[in-house]
């Protein structure tokens, strides 16, 4: 059974900041009957085992530790770099999506490399990461019509928001380039590589080196760098 | 070691599923029907979370390479061993080279075969079971093909048992489930709420183990259908902008941005899980002191089923 903690109405590094809170003090104090946790932008979704917890137990437990759960309980996130080929032929509404803001092609590149991205949760497809930190200045609505198939790797914004699709799936985010790194590899020890609250940076790279890393990929011969 | 003659439509191995990982987006999997699946492994003598198979509509068709004891289990099905007629519910012995065939459902949908000692594929993130969609777990994180072999766990032959007449399962035509209302129950009009639990919903064919689609009155949102995307529990109904619910099951995405009216309580998730394309769903609200009282019924009389769990063989 699950229960859902709302700790705001709203998309935003705060809200989002103590829902990831409350879920590490889940963790790192335990609370009988938890089984798991969900976090998303605004709320966190808790299982629990009934026969191992009274429910009104459990949410006076939620209650105090969701009052605990400020921006300063967590411990230091990891910091993500992964390569990114801002190639037209990968990122494929790179030209459209310049174009539109009324930006150079390497203009939009170093604005969107140059952020750095939060990690709100994970989710969707499996290793699917929904970030924050977009610029102001290369914000997008979502496109119209909707992918039916977007590329694993694929790099897409869409509003305030910044994906990474880990698996090939419809989707209707602007495609700025692709990374040939595996979000979700289900033949690896751990099949996810990001976790909720990484911070995540892209270093563009070329097609030349799209192309090496992509065959180290495939041979399981590539670590991206985690700091 | 069983080799797979004629898998069916879709049959995977499963076992109660994986735990700890919706927070990187990979859904527990596991049986529809846990109460099937786990009758079907006490009646082979095997703990409750061996790995066995779950078939939708067809079940397969097998031979064993060794002696083992089946159960088949679920969905109402025809069984034979070697052409002559065998009883589903009960510890079935075979002999090395007999050939089981597990035929087409005449009621409900999902069909278990377990199997003395469990099927031995590798546990991926702690669990055999199978997500089709994520490629992980199972063989090869897909369903079964035509000449699969699946090794077994070394198990003795267990003692003949069977389900007491009464626990079998009744498969009805139209199938109450419980709900608990909410989170967002408050986006929908009076009218559209009434809708919903008036009913009926008929159960459409492009449901899978991910969610069940419904057809049938629309339920009206008061003010859109969009909400700010967050976690999806087992049962979760999501309403989108057609008014057509689906609840979302073993399989499901961990997240959406739909709203959600209710929330099927997980001792109805296996009867949902048997209703065929076709036949017809009604929900009836219960509030949570309601919902655990009925989980606690649910796990007692489980927790008793088929004289009750096997006492776990050693670890393989």
């Amino acid at each position: 059974m699950a229960l859902c903690v709302e700790l705001g109405d709203e998309i935003s590094a705060e809200v989002n900041t103590r829902v990831r809170a409350l879920e590490y003090l889940i963790q790192t104090k335990g609370l009988p009957g938890v089984v798991e946790t969900v976090p998303s932008f605004r709320s966190l979704l808790v299982y629990y085992e009934p026969s191992r917890t009274a429910y009104e137990a459990l949410c006076a437990g939620l209650g105090e530790l969701a009052r605990q759960a400020t921006t300063a309980t967590l411990p230091p996130a990891r910091l993500v770099e992964l390569p990114c080929c801002y190639d037209p032929e990968l990122g494929l509404d790179l030209v459209a999506a310049a174009e539109r803001l009324g930006l150079a092609v390497d203009e939009l590149v170093r604005l969107h490399a140059g952020a750095e991205y939060l990690v709100y949760f994970v989710g969707f497809t499996p290793g699917l990461p929904y970030m924050a930190g977009v610029p102001e200045r290369i914000r997008l609505p979502r496109l119209e019509t909707p992918r039916v198939k977007v590329p694993a790797g694929s790099v897409g914004l869409g509003g305030a928001q910044y994906c990474i699709y880990s698996v090939e799936s419809p989707g209707g985010y602007w495609l700025l380039g692709r990374t040939p790194v595996r979000l979700y590899d289900p033949e690896a020890s751990e099949p996810t590589l990001l976790r909720p609250g990484d911070r995540v940076r892209m270093r563009p790279i070329d097609r030349a080196e799209y192309d090496a890393i992509a065959a180290r990929v495939a041979a399981r011969a590539y670590t991206p760098v985690i700091a | 070691m069983i080799r797979i003659l004629d898998p069916g439509p879709q049959t995977t191995v499963q076992d109660l599923g994986r735990v700890g990982q919706l927070r990187y987006g990979i859904p527990p999997s596991g049986p529809m029907d846990v109460r099937s699946f786990v009758i079907a492994n006490r009646l082979v003598g095997n703990a409750d979370g061996a790995a066995g198979l779950e078939a939708t509509l067809i079940g397969p068709r097998f031979t064993v390479e060794a002696a083992c004891a089946v159960a088949v289990t679920g969905a109402e099905t025809p069984v034979t061993i070697n052409g002559h007629d065998a009883e589903p519910w009960t510890t079935l012995a075979l002999s090395p080279g007999d050939t089981v065939r597990v035929a087409a459902a005449r009621a409900g949908v999902r069909v278990y075969v377990a199997f003395s000692g469990g099927l031995d594929v590798p546990p991926v993130l702690g669990s055999r079971a199978t997500y089709l969609r994520g490629r992980l777990g199972g063989l090869e994180g897909r369903s079964l093909k035509r000449d699969d072999g699946l090794p077994l766990l070394p198990a003795p032959i267990p003692a003949r048992r069977r389900l007491a007449p009464a626990e079998l399962p009744a498969f009805e035509t139209e199938t109450e489930v419980r709900v608990v209302l909410g989170p967002q129950a408050d986006r929908f009009t009076a009218e559209g709420l009434a809708a919903f639990l008036d009913g009926p919903y008929e159960m459409l064919p492009q449901s899978d183990r991910m969610g069940a689609r419904l057809k049938g009155p629309r339920i009206a949102h008061a003010r859109g259908h969009d909400i700010i995307s967050d976690g999806i529990a087992l049962g979760s109904i999501q309403v989108p902008g057609d008014g057509q619910p689906i609840v979302l099951l073993v399989d499901r995405q961990s997240t959406g941005g739909y709203t959600k009216i209710a929330t099927v309580g997980s001792f109805d998730i296996g009867r949902l899980g048997q209703v065929k394309p076709g036949q017809q769903v009604r929900f009836r609200a219960v509030d949570v002191a309601e919902a655990h009282r009925l989980r606690r019924a649910w796990e007692t009389l489980l927790a008793g089923a088929a004289g009750g769990p096997v006492a776990a063989a050693p670890a393989a």
